[in-house]
């Protein structure tokens, strides 16, 4: 069900065009993620600002043609609603078995009108598609199109607030991530319920999964249910990981 | 007229770098175990072929792939697959280990450069001379090397004309080259810049060639320790480090 817009879309483009800046601007005002004094943490915050300040934030990733389409191993949960698996979700289980049709985002947080989109709610927001290569931090890569719909209009239609500093995204299969503004307004940067001309299959993330093609695979979570606005930096599970892989 | 002995700034340099390439080298060693499996152009993983493999952990042609399924009904289409292995991977430290080490190497080589360049080091004792560049000086040099009749230390950059070149090539070329084909792995910095696909062929050949540089620069190492123990390995430690 998709909750009717108190705001109006200039409002909420303003809103969006506000959160962005505040993250551009005073970038001294902007707090890093948390180091706790790990040496490896604070060589990634390193990496990150450099990247944040030495290379243009919102150039695209090379785009390929439909023949340059590569097969594409599936690794991780390929599977949330398979009993055996400790990863196991009953819920995502019913899901599927209903072909996701009961299948609900939930947008909360910093944002004028949280709320919950269907798959076929998603579907109304302007169709993209982009043919880009998927980096693995283990040192693999692979080529699909992926479709879906940009995470900035999605996330400009809830009425992003200014306060807004970080997208945190949820997964039926356990795990949590979250990505700055300036990859959350990336023009590639969708949630893909397509690739390669298909519905996105099972094992690759159905019914939707997070493209952020300007950072490592991982980023890119599969089986997305939540999505939530924040204004300070979480704290996820495995902090051995870097948070920032555009490297 | 007495030899020059090395300015403390080379002395800095070389060790800070000596540090960053000894993590770059066991955090780049682990993640070839991690996925041992190398390729040409832009797209490789373990459903393609892939241009040789290197026998290390137990990933090296560990198998395990399941449910290939093909992405269309056409002849030859791509394919999915599920891997059912658990495979060895520590990228969780390493590749911000490997990081860490190659912001030592960036930020000390960029000083070096610049204080190489200003103090006229490159030119006054890298780049060769015109008298050493003559066939019979090389002649001669090359038999010496062939011996292996290494000349004492002089606890400075007084350098024959093979050690000049294999300086230069390291310093001018194999470090660049690690360094470009490293960004050319990088999602971020290669929408930013993708001149750099195009320079190394793509994302994997370029992992490729991070590759096979980090194995010359091994050789380089190699051959650099055998030098220094040929030459006196106590006067160059010395020389690199206290002075004399």
């Amino acid at each position: 069900m998709k909750k009717k817009p108190s705001l109006t879309r200039r409002d909420a483009l303003k809103a969006g065009a506000v959160a962005l800046g505040g993250l551009l601007l005073p970038s001294c005002s902007t707090p890093l993620p948390p180091t706790y004094g790990k040496i490896l943490r604070m060589s990634d915050n390193l990496t990150y600002v450099a990247q944040r300040t030495l290379l243009p934030g919102q150039a695209l990733a090379k785009e390929y043609s439909y023949s340059d389409i590569s097969s594409f191993p599936a690794l991780g949960t390929v599977d949330p609603g398979d009993s055996s698996k400790e990863y196991y979700s009953e819920e995502y289980e019913k899901l599927r078995k209903g072909g996701f049709a009961d299948w609900k985002i939930k947008i909360e947080g910093s944002v004028a009108n949280p709320g919950y989109y269907s798959l076929a709610d998603l579907q109304l927001f302007p169709k993209q598609s982009h043919i880009t290569r998927h980096t693995c931090e283990e040192g693999w890569t692979a080529i699909a199109q992926w479709t879906g719909v940009s995470l900035g209009t999605v996330l400009q239609s809830v009425g992003i607030l200014p306060s807004a500093r970080y997208v945190n995204y949820y997964s039926y299969d356990g795990w949590a991530d979250s990505i700055d503004l300036m990859d959350a307004f990336h023009p590639q940067t969708i949630l893909a319920y397509g690739m390669n001309g298909k519905n996105l299959p099972i094992q690759h993330g159905a019914p939707v999964r997070m493209r952020v093609e300007t950072q490592i695979g991982y980023k890119s979570m599969k089986f997305l249910n939540k999505i939530v606005v924040t204004d300070e930096f979480s704290e996820f599970g495995d902090p051995n990981w870097s948070w920032f892989t555009g490297i | 007229m007495e030899k020059p002995k090395h300015k403390a700034w080379v002395k800095g340099s070389h060790w800070f770098v000596t540090l960053s390439f000894f993590i770059l080298l066991v955090t780049g060693f682990e993640m070839t175990m991690v996925h041992p499996r190398f390729y040409w152009g832009e797209v490789g993983n373990d459903l393609t072929p892939a241009l040789f493999e290197v026998p290390v952990s137990i990933n090296y042609k560990h198998g395990g792939w399941d449910q290939i399924t093909p992405f269309s009904d056409e002849p030859n289409s791509p394919v999915t697959g599920v891997r059912t292995f658990d495979i060895f991977n520590q990228n969780s430290w390493g590749r911000s280990l490997h990081f860490l080490g190659a912001w030592i190497l960036v930020l000390v080589g960029l000083l070096y450069l610049i204080l190489g360049i200003l103090t006229k080091h490159f030119s006054k004792h890298l780049l060769p001379k015109k008298k050493e560049l003559s066939s019979e000086a090389i002649k001669q040099e090359f038999k010496q090397h062939i011996n292996l009749k290494i000349p004492p230390a002089t606890f400075g950059p007084s350098y024959s004309l093979f050690q000049k070149s294999a300086y230069l090539l390291v310093i001018f070329f194999l470090f660049p080259v690690m360094i470009l084909t490293g960004f050319t792995m990088s999602p971020g910095i290669t929408a930013a810049y993708p001149f750099l696909l195009k320079m190394f062929f793509g994302a994997q050949s370029a992992r490729t060639i991070h590759f096979l540089a980090s194995f010359t620069l091994v050789l380089f190492l190699l051959v650099h320790l055998v030098m220094i123990t040929k030459s006196g390995f106590k006067n160059q430690l010395k020389g690199m480090t206290t002075g004399k």
